[in-house]
């Protein structure tokens, strides 16, 4: 048990292909973390329950790539950035912006919304059309920005939905050769002859006059709703769930770790003691253990979750509280066969602290079956945390893939077909799970010779 | 002696257990506990008062009136005992008395399925929809699990063996719950073979009613087997494979009784101590897991229950459910020792 050395180990777990194959899960699983923290901006999690941030995002929409999947393409969610181009005519003076779309999909857009920011003084008409791929032209909005005597920043949403829009594509209704009784959308991206997709290049043109002065763009997009959207989908709050999912992996990361770490290192430590001590020491401290091992957990953790607070670092604490009783018992009875051998009596002897041998020579010893409870422990963590997080006692301010399952669950995912929002974090939880079971254990296998057989 | 003296310890132990157990549920809500109590006695002090219009009557000026409203929820709360803090040795002693006599009280916002808000009345309704649940789940699991099991010992390293052990790898890994969102996905809304939610509609009188609740518990029950019986068959594995490197299995090899007959019949028996030890603790461990996987499948039983008493915070169910809760699972540790006891005579003689 205590005879293999650090470098055996190392050995013997370089031979174990299960071993190599969760150090490489892990290491990836790392290496998104370490992408995730420093390339995704902070403030995507931060304001990841604040549904004024994913406004601009469609609902619950299926992943785009599933659109090489199937025959039928979906229409992507497009978040469209503008061209600008800028030209005066006897002191009209004309801001132009062109959004050019690609359109090659089997289904019509849900809407679209023009959002744009724009500093201007007096006033300033838009006028709003769409060059269709058969060359055809409908210009469907004219309006202006409120009249400022002032230099004001003015914020203008035009949305597809908008009443004036279908008041004025009806009279473009003599080209079309079907019943009007249809979307804007429907119009818009329709064939002439019959009420199906024209697929091509659209290119969207708002032109804002002014007289004597431009109007200065500060920001402008257009939005164009589908029912596909970016690698993971979004959810019922419009949340692009790749993110939620790519900041579920450093936190859950950090939970399991520092978990199993923390009840490990407080386990073997109790242990080590009591069985170094003996006699009554050892007693009372095993009455103590055999006490929080008869604890019900879960019960326990809600209650601590709702009552104390469910921020995650004290979440963390709380699941310590449950976990070092097993390795506290298993290390307890491993010190007791140590502390027979005879260095150890010799160093008693010799009158060496008892905090001394402890730390010494019976410690190191229990090092490798330490590691490997460590990696052994770490997917209960990460489960009972998803699990309590799945109950909806989880730390709101930070997205686990246990809150986005609670999320999914609320809003009956499962009864509307929203495999994207469920699938994902589950199977993340388990790679993750599995990355340490496979890693424990090979490490097990080296630890406890007997297993191998 | 030696088993005596053994139970009685872990009996002392388990007792001390509940006791911690209580205190610690009781500390962790005991002042939300009174304030909710307080403004209860408020609320209908003030109810009963404008009722009985002659008193209000008897007032010159609402200040005297107010006065007298003060004065009777004041002498309420001294009768109840409330006017102590809930960690004074009297009120702490009573409540866990209360407790200890399965007494515990009304809740305050939930009510059993007859219209009873006794909280002892909720629970003794749902707990054996929870208990019929997990022990069929769990016996399902250990009838697979050793037969699996002994089936894979039987043939080290075979296509068996491997499978067993890497589904119980795998299995394991993921939670049982989200497996049961897949599986209500999957089995209750693309193919429709199952019901979605396991409470049954129709009313429990119903002479139908144990028929459609077997009906919805299918769902679940499928759900904890497949997640649970890999990790079983696993553990009979190990056991056995311990046990076939005894000396007496070596000696019935020599013999030439057919490794076969070795397996089924002289070490699984063997191997029962510690896998009836093993089934006695799971069903135990289960109870703790049914909140999340009743609020899933929305079982009416003990976890649902449990988990609907903290969203509303309803107090008297909450500690009477983690009580019962703690109980059931203090017992069935209790039993796995006594079995263990039985089955393993080392444990009896040496102390």
């Amino acid at each position: 048990m205590s005879s293999v050395s650090t470098q055996e180990i190392k050995k013997e777990f370089l031979k174990s292909k299960l071993g190599l194959t969760g150090i490489f899960i892990l290491s990836i699983l790392i290496l998104v973390s370490i992408i995730t923290i420093s390339v995704i901006p902070t403030s995507t999690f931060q304001e990841w329950n604040n549904p004024e941030k994913w406004i601009s995002y469609p609902k619950t929409s299926v992943p785009s790539w599933v659109n090489f999947l199937s025959s039928d393409k979906i229409p992507e969610h497009k978040i469209i950035n503008p061209e600008v181009f800028q030209s005066q005519e006897n002191g009209i003076f004309l801001t132009s912006q062109q959004f050019g779309v690609s359109f090659e999909y089997d289904d019509f857009p849900s809407d679209f919304i023009f959002e744009m920011k724009t500093k201007y003084t007096d006033s300033h008409l838009v006028q709003i059309k769409v060059i269709r791929p058969d060359g055809i032209t409908l210009e469907f909005l004219s309006t202006s920005l409120p009249h400022s005597d002032n230099e004001t920043i003015h914020n203008q949403r035009y949305f597809s939905t908008d009443s004036m829009i279908k008041k004025n594509l009806n009279t473009y209704k003599n080209n079309f050769d079907f019943d009007f009784q249809v979307g804007t959308t429907e119009i818009i991206f329709s064939e002439l002859y019959t009420n199906q997709i024209q697929k091509g290049n659209y290119i969207f043109i708002v032109d804002i006059y002014g007289i004597e002065k431009y109007v200065e763009v500060l920001e402008s997009k257009m939005i164009l709703g589908g029912k596909a959207y970016g690698l993971m989908g979004t959810d019922e709050l419009r949340r692009d769930l790749a993110i939620g999912l790519l900041w579920g992996t450093p936190l859950a990361l950090f939970i399991g770790i520092s978990v199993s770490i923390g009840s490990v290192v407080v386990g073997l430590i109790y242990g080590v003691y009591s069985g170094y001590k003996g006699k009554k020491t050892d007693e009372v401290m095993m009455r103590f253990n055999d006490v929080i091992y008869a604890l019900p957990a879960l019960p326990f953790l809600i209650i601590l979750a709702v009552t104390i607070s469910n921020s995650i670092f004290l979440m963390i604490g709380f699941l310590m509280i449950f976990s070092w009783v097993g390795i506290a018992k298993v290390s307890r009875s491993m010190s007791l066969q140590i502390k027979t051998r005879q260095y150890i009596e010799a160093a008693r002897i010799m009158g060496q602290k008892d905090s001394k041998i402890i730390f010494r020579h019976i410690l190191p010893q229990l090092l490798p079956y330490a590691f490997a409870s460590i990696a052994i422990s770490v997917p209960a963590a990460i489960t009972t945390e998803a699990g309590l997080s799945f109950l909806g006692l989880g730390d709101p301010s930070f997205p686990t893939w246990g809150q986005i399952l609670h999320d999914a669950n609320t809003y009956g995912a499962a009864a509307q077909g929203f495999w994207w929002w469920i699938v994902p974090p589950g199977i993340l939880i388990a790679i993750t799970g599995l990355a340490f079971v496979f890693i424990g254990n090979a490490l097990d296998a080296i630890v406890n010779p007997k297993l191998k057989r | 002696m030696g088993l005596k003296r053994y139970l009685v310890t872990r009996g002392l132990t388990m007792f001390g257990v509940l006791m911690i157990t209580l205190l610690l549920t009781i500390s962790l809500v005991g002042s939300n506990m009174d304030t909710i109590l307080k403004q209860g006695i408020i609320y209908q002090v003030r109810a009963e008062i404008t009722e009985n219009t002659t008193i209000a009557q008897g007032f010159n000026n609402p200040e005297e009136f107010e006065k007298f409203v003060q004065q009777k929820i004041d002498e309420r709360v001294k009768t109840l005992g409330l006017d102590t803090p809930w960690y004074s040795p009297q009120r702490l002693g009573y409540t866990m008395y209360k407790i200890l006599i399965l007494d515990f009280g009304n809740a305050t916002f939930l009510t059993s399925d007859s219209g009873s808000s006794n909280v002892g009345e909720i629970i003794f309704e749902k707990m054996p929809k929870t208990i019929l649940l997990f022990t069929t789940a769990t016996i399902i699991i250990s009838i697979i699990g050793i037969l699996l099991g002994a089936a894979s010992s039987n043939k080290i390293g075979s296509k068996t063996d491997r499978m067993t052990s890497t589904f119980a790898v795998i299995s394991s890994s993921f939670p049982v719950w989200w497996i049961g969102m897949l599986m209500i996905f999957v089995f209750a809304f693309v193919y429709q073979i199952f019901p979605a939610r396991a409470t049954p509609s129709i009313e429990p009188d119903d002479p139908g009613y144990i028929l459609a609740l077997l009906y919805h518990m299918a769902l679940p029950v499928i759900t904890i087997v497949l997640i649970g019986f890999g990790a079983w068959a696993y553990l009979v594995r190990n056991f056995m494979v311990g046990i076939m490197q005894e000396d007496f299995i070596t000696a019935k090899k020599t013999i030439g009784i057919s490794k076969k007959k070795i397996v089924y019949s002289h070490a699984l028996r063997n191997a029962a101590p510690p896998i009836v030890t093993i089934l006695a603790l799971s069903l135990s461990g289960s109870l703790g897991g049914a909140i999340i996987t009743e609020a899933v499948f929305d079982w009416p039983g003990m976890g649902r229950l449990y988990f609907e008493a903290i969203s509303v915070m309803d107090l008297p169910v909450i500690i009477g459910s983690t009580y019962i809760l703690t109980v059931l699972f203090l017992v069935s540790i209790f039993i796995a020792d006594l079995l263990y006891g039985y089955f393993d005579p080392r444990v009896r003689t040496s102390s």
